[in-house]
């Protein structure tokens, strides 16, 4: 039994690139076999804030969304679905500029070829009003969706501006978790980690260890998250944590900087720490397969 | 800017005498508290920078004048949410010396990342 390997995955996207394959070796497939659980992947984007201005962050804020819209569609083999995983949106606290950026945002993404798309908030989208304008214009902020065998199960711990999940939807998460098996694969969408990743920097979700503890039954859970617009991978139990990079600007390493303030655009380097990955997995292999891309090909 | 800085430095020079200056031992039973009166705003605190002695029993007395703010400081075990138009006491006895961030853990709005400050504990 080993995890999903380079020549899989490229067999299964087709496609080239850097290939980071979880090591998930605890994983038991047997009974997967019995499962529906089919060969696909997806792409996730995150942070992409539209509406965001910094020159000396991002000079080409207006176009990067666009970029990474053409990257997708440029793909060889195009993904299942595609999730934006929160901030969506740069914050306003005027409700009308909001409501417009959301439109924009939804305009440029319909070029995607791919039309099974999953939204969730970040706080920059959901925090100053609960929420409101995200659902009018993205709908539902929690919520669980099965594809091909695996359960994916959305959260929103930004809609609260504690950056709380909340008694409720953890409530609504054990009662979903009730009908799925324990050797079932699970996947977390969500935007900020599950786990105290950097607190300092406020890199961490309240009460993320009653979701744990929550999940932590399960033999086969994958958190995918945005909100610290950098790749990073950690362990919290038997629960791997995978956050993407952002489509606006880079930041720092947990802790590596005095302030948590983005990384200055790179004109050597245009679009440097941007970009959005595909995830694959495989009936036969535990895991999953995580290629990371750049926002334009060069930069590969 | 310039005004801002003298005025922070100024606080924060007298805290530290205040504190400093008192000679008082790590407990402090039968006297009364040492307070900090600190603001929180969009986005920012005031002073943004506190010194506290190491052991010192002090309680920090922060009121947010235009919304609901949070008032973390990891490093120090440190959290509270901070009602608009309320003091908020904070009770604080610092048991390590160096330098801590705090910052606003209840989003606030554009530039809320940015509303952070720095406890600095000495022995």
């Amino acid at each position: 039994m080993k995890a999903m390997d380079r020549r899989d995955f490229l067999k299964l996207a087709g496609i080239g690139g850097v290939v980071f394959v979880s090591g998930l070796g605890h994983l038991a497939v047997a009974t997967e076999k019995k499962s529906t659980l089919e060969d696909f992947f997806f792409v996730q984007l995150s942070d992409t804030h539209w509406g965001f201005e910094g020159p000396k962050a991002n000079p080409d804020a207006r176009g990067t969304l666009q970029k990474a819209v053409a990257a997708v569609n440029g793909l060889k083999r195009q993904p299942d679905f595609i999730v934006f995983t929160g901030d969506l949106t740069h914050t306003t606290e005027n409700p009308q500029e909001r409501r417009k950026r959301m439109g924009e945002f939804k305009d440029i993404i319909s070029q995607l070829k791919v039309r099974n798309i999953r939204f969730m908030p970040g706080e920059h989208d959901a925090s100053l009003d609960n929420g409101a304008a995200f659902q009018e214009y993205f709908g539902k902020t929690h919520y669980t969706f099965l594809h091909k065998g695996v359960h994916f199960i959305v959260l929103d711990n930004v809609s609260d501006p504690t950056a709380s999940v909340g008694e409720t939807q953890l409530t609504w998460l054990g009662e979903e978790l009730k009908g799925i098996r324990k050797d079932e694969r699970i996947i977390v969408l969500t935007h900020r980690p599950l786990f105290d990743l950097y607190p300092q920097w406020d890199w961490a979700t309240r009460d993320a260890a009653k979701v744990i503890d929550l999940l932590t039954p399960y033999d086969n859970v994958t958190v995918f998250y945005g909100h610290i617009h950098q790749e990073h991978h950690h362990t919290t139990g038997n629960i791997l944590h995978h956050a993407a990079k952002s489509l606006i600007f880079p930041l720092p390493a947990p802790g590596s900087a005095p302030k948590r303030a983005p990384i200055p655009w790179d004109s050597a380097a245009p679009y440097k720490g941007l970009g959005f990955r595909s995830v694959a997995t495989a009936q036969t292999k535990p895991g999953y397969a995580i290629m990371e891309y750049p926002v334009i090909k060069d930069m590969l | 800017m310039k005004t801002k800085s003298i005025r922070v430095f100024l606080v924060g020079t007298i805290l530290l005498a205040q504190i400093i200056g008192t000679g008082c031992p790590p407990t402090h039973a039968g006297q009364p508290d040492i307070v900090v009166k600190m603001t929180a705003k969009k986005f920012e605190y005031s002073p943004s920078e506190i010194v506290l002695k190491k052991g010192v029993p002090v309680v920090l007395e922060i009121t947010a004048l235009d919304r609901l703010h949070g008032f973390s400081c990891p490093d120090l075990g440190i959290r509270a949410d901070l009602q608009q138009g309320k003091v908020t006491r904070v009770p604080v006895v610092p048991q390590k010396t160096g330098s801590f961030a705090f910052r606003c853990d209840i989003f606030c709005g554009d530039g809320h990342e940015d509303m952070s400050g720095t406890i600095i504990v000495k022995e």
